[in-house]
């Protein structure tokens, strides 16, 4: 039964100290001596830092917020998977039961050129919000609507779009790419927005503006090899880089700008 | 008597028309002089950002301030089960009078009749807003809006999106906030804690930040200021807010002259996840949307420690469809709440620490199938799983009540001002909608209502009718309060004892949760009230904090947060201790029925509590009143049988 162990685990933690974008970074070790397998992973890490404050030393700075999997702040690279071994799982959602008892963990923070490291295991994803300022909306604004069910969607469309929404803007797509590309993470939105009708008199112009964003901000470019959904804690479909990369080529043949 | 500060401004005539006809007589300024001015909105939660974006698309200028890396991430993401609206789609006897109705009643009566039924009128357009945004709600096949039940309503009227309602309405508003920085009419200010408010003639006229990441100290001036900056529920150190929720926003202001409303009303959600262990740091909820087709149950016989499968059904009690036939496990969250405190405090608690109840859906997975349920509830199923190990599609999940949201916050006007001029209040930070509980679908709507519809008109109103004096940020009252805020820092920071500050936290959280939460005594409360104020000392006197000020320090945030938060479990203990009755969430032990329901005291209590904070060495505070009326809804005691 879940939630009722009682044994405890030693956990050796190699953890990335890094105190500003220009400094060069090392790792610290350091061992948690009582690990308990229902921990979450940050709850591990709370313990750790708690450790070294009491031996003096500067705890790790790293972000997190919800811990129930769905803010997409806490951004950890566990022996070398982003969000860590399991799958459709954020950092704050991974337990320790996940490991065993002397197992050496490797923790990193996000590594993309886009992604600057603030601190420690803190990146700066403002990237993000940029791309989205550039069209990841429909413009409407408030008191403009026309009654909610006056446009029907047909239910496979919603849920498809939902699917889309559903990214958690955490990152571990870039993390996960040997390119750093920000494609499933945009096309997502791009897609979400182009599978309901209230999406589709910006289109074209929102995949052009994203695209654009996306380029301008230093990810690299997408060569289609999947490891972005394959570590998606939200299970964020490839269909989608294709959907963009469609209706970003038709805005270059079809843009009335 | 009234404090004279506390008037609601609410507009009198028939309610139907009490907004239409305010939205008439408030004062407006016109598109052309709109850029003239300046809002600061503290906050980018579903208030906050919706706030943000419509102010700004109506030409204000914006400056908008969030504690997280980006916007999205504030903690209205997290909010799963979904938003209440009039709609009446499903055709079962909907209305906005009956919205109305069952909001103030699930309140226990202790809410502005007037705000409740703007509420109710203002929530269908919410709906309309969010599809036009593209917000992808749940649909049926003939691709109309699908809707479920919460409680303490008997009508479908809750609008979802899987169990992840919240993350799209915020994605929603948060396009809407991006569509405007893009305009350029909103500056973004990520990553930055307000820490004070600057009180310029009287009025609210800029804030103090700190620079999360690099620890500068920043002034901003404005012509109001907004704040949606959420609810005080980590005072109980466990709850299901996130990590980074905090009071500190609102107690800077309410230590600047705004009156805090109804501290001691919180609400502790039936359905969580229980706490494992000691190192345990939040709790998780799972969506009372739930109980729409789980069932609630705990042995018959105590201490049967059984596995629940083999517990045969004449062995189980049933409880809430027992005493509440005509609700059953949808009865308002207060209620169903204290009933599993009740069978846990009777030693029919369930699982290893025996403080859980059953939340079971065998019934209904095999009425249904499992591919019904899991397509309501897939996402939830699989976050319990990964919690506990367990898997609720074969086994009854275990859950019990925790501290979820809070219904007190800063008291505002029917303009939601608070009693500091200028200053204005909305979500779950203010107190207005909710009286003592807050029914299930309704957090999203009251802050999304505030951000699109309400404060957006109520700020040109202030504007147009205050007479602003034209100052800049080199103002000596922005010197003062930089000064105040430097100092605060460099206390904290020097804060060099022996005890860890999350072990403070946690100690607040076991005399919050063991004296101010489900269930209050006289006793308990004055004994909380020492205890609280003792771990005050011993923070500052034996607090320790870590690092250093001038760089990302999360050690340091927490510790300001942690000291505001020592002061205002104090006052909500005193709340409680003052208000002689039990109503909603609040539960007083000596004020109940024969069969253990909240005993309210309408003679006497029939009023909002509003706090104003005594100047002194020593935070002290004066108890105001602002009465209720109830012309609409009768006052009744609360049956859900």
């Amino acid at each position: 039964m879940g939630g009722t162990s009682t044994e405890t685990m030693k956990i050796k933690l190699k953890i990335w100290k890094q105190d500003g974008p220009s400094d060069q970074g090392h790792f610290i070790e350091h061992t948690a001596e009582t690990v308990s397998p229902d921990m979450s992973f940050l709850e591990m890490m709370d313990v750790v830092n708690e450790d070294l404050v009491n031996s003096g030393k500067e705890p790790v700075e790293f972000d997190h917020d919800c811990r129930e999997g769905i803010c997409g702040s806490c951004n950890m690279v566990i022996n070398g998977n982003p969000h860590g071994p399991d799958k459709a799982t954020t950092t704050c959602q991974l337990h320790m039961r996940r490991f065993k008892d002397g197992d050496t963990v490797v923790v990193e923070p996000w590594r993309a050129k886009a992604f600057p490291v603030i601190k420690d295991l803190v990146v700066d994803r403002s990237a993000f919000d940029r791309i989205m300022q550039a069209g990841g909306y429909v413009s409407v604004s408030t008191g403009n609507a026309p009654d909610a069910n006056a446009i029907p969607v047909p239910k496979v469309d919603a849920d498809e779009a939902f699917m889309s929404a559903a990214c958690i803007g955490c990152g571990a797509c870039v993390a996960a790419c040997k390119n750093a590309s920000a494609s499933l993470f945009v096309s997502a939105k791009i897609s979400h927005l182009a599978l309901l009708p209230q999406g589709q008199a910006e289109r074209l112009e929102r995949a052009h503006a994203m695209v654009t964003q996306m380029d301008e901000e230093g990810f690299g470019a997408c060569t289609n090899t999947g490891a972005c959904s394959a570590t998606c804690p939200k299970e964020i479909s490839l269909e989608n880089i294709a959907r963009m990369n469609r209706d970003f080529l038709k805005a270059g043949l079809q843009r009335r700008k | 008597m009234a404090h004279p500060k506390l008037n609601s401004n609410e507009p009198t005539g028939n309610i139907e028309e009490r907004w239409d006809k305010h939205r008439f007589s408030m004062k407006l300024v016109n598109p052309a002089n709109k850029r003239k001015h300046t809002v600061i909105v503290v906050g980018t939660g579903l208030a906050g950002a919706s706030a943000s974006a419509t102010m700004a698309e109506l030409g204000y200028n914006v400056k908008t301030f969030g504690i997280l890396d980006s916007p999205r991430r504030a903690h209205s993401i997290a909010a799963q089960g979904g938003i209440n609206a009039a709609k009446n789609y499903p055709n079962d006897g909907d209305s906005i009078f009956r919205l109305f109705y069952d909001t103030v009643k699930g309140g226990d009566f202790r809410s502005r009749e007037s705000n409740v039924y703007r509420l109710a009128q203002i929530s269908n357009h919410i709906i309309d807003t969010c599809v036009a945004q593209g917000v992808p709600f749940a649909r049926d096949y003939g691709g109309l809006l699908a809707n479920r039940s919460f409680g303490g309503a008997q009508v479908s009227r809750t609008f979802y999106a899987r169990g992840q309602t919240g993350q799209q309405l915020l994605l929603g508003a948060y396009s809407a906030l991006n569509r405007q920085i893009n305009a350029g009419k909103v500056q973004m200010h990520n990553r930055h804690e307000m820490l004070d408010v600057v009180v310029v003639g009287g009025k609210a006229r800029g804030i103090i930040t700190r620079d999360i990441t690099t620890g500068k100290i920043e002034r901003h001036v404005a012509d109001a200021v907004v704040l949606a900056t959420g609810g005080y529920g980590n005072v109980y150190y466990l709850s299901t807010n996130a990590k980074n929720s905090n009071v500190t926003a609102a107690w800077r202001c309410h230590k600047k002259g705004a009156f805090f409303a109804n501290p001691c009303f919180t609400q502790i959600h039936p359905t969580c996840i229980p706490r494992s262990g000691d190192y345990q740091s939040k709790l998780t909820l799972m969506s009372e949307s739930l109980r729409n087709d789980g069932r609630v149950w705990v042995p018959k016989d105590k201490g049967d420690k059984r596995k629940p499968n083999d517990i045969p059904e004449a062995e189980r009690d049933y409880y809430l469809e027992r005493i509440y036939p005509s609700f059953g496990n949808l009865v308002p969250r207060d209620v169903a709440s204290r009933q599993a405190k009740f069978r846990v405090d009777e030693g029919r608690g369930v699982g290893p620490t025996g403080e859980a109840v059953y939340l079971d859906f065998l019934d209904a997975i095999k009425r249904d199938g499992e591919s019904t349920i899991s397509e309501k509830y897939g996402n939830l199923f699989q976050m319990y799983e990964k919690i506990t190990d367990e898997n609720p599609y074969k086994m009854p999940m275990r859950i019990y009540p925790a501290v979820h949201y809070t219904m007190g916050g800063l008291w505002v006007d029917y303009n939601l001002q608070s009693s500091l001029p200028g200053l204005h209040v909305a979500g779950e930070a203010n107190f207005s909608d909710h009286g003592a509980n807050r029914l299930g679908a309704s957090a999203l709507m009251q802050g999304l209502a505030d951000g699109y519809f309400v404060i957006p008109y109520t700020i040109g109103h202030y504007i147009a009718g205050t007479e602003m004096a034209d100052i800049t940020t080199d103002h000596p009252e922005f010197a003062e309060a930089e000064n105040n805020v430097k100092n605060r820092m460099n206390t904290l920071v020097g804060l060099k004892g022996s005890t860890h500050i999350d072990d403070i936290h946690r100690d607040l959280g076991k005399i919050m949760w063991n004296q101010v939460g489900m269930s209050r005594s006289k006793e308990g409360l004055n004994e909380a009230i020492t205890n609280i104020q003792t771990l005050r000392d011993k923070f500052w006197s034996d607090g320790r904090v870590a690092g250093e000020e001038n760089t990302k320090n999360h050690q340091l945030e927490k510790a300001g947060r942690i000291a505001d938060l020592l002061e205002l479990g104090e006052l909500m203990a005193r709340d409680a201790l003052a208000r002689e009755e039990s109503c909603g969430g609040h539960f007083r032990e000596e004020h109940q029925t024969p069969e253990n329901e909240a005993l309210r005291n309408d003679e006497d209590f029939c009023h909002v509590a509003a706090f104003e904070m005594k100047e002194g060495e020593k935070p002290s505070w004066e108890r105001h009143t602002e009465d209720l009326k109830f012309d609409y809804v009768k006052l009744t005691q609360r049956s859900y049988k």
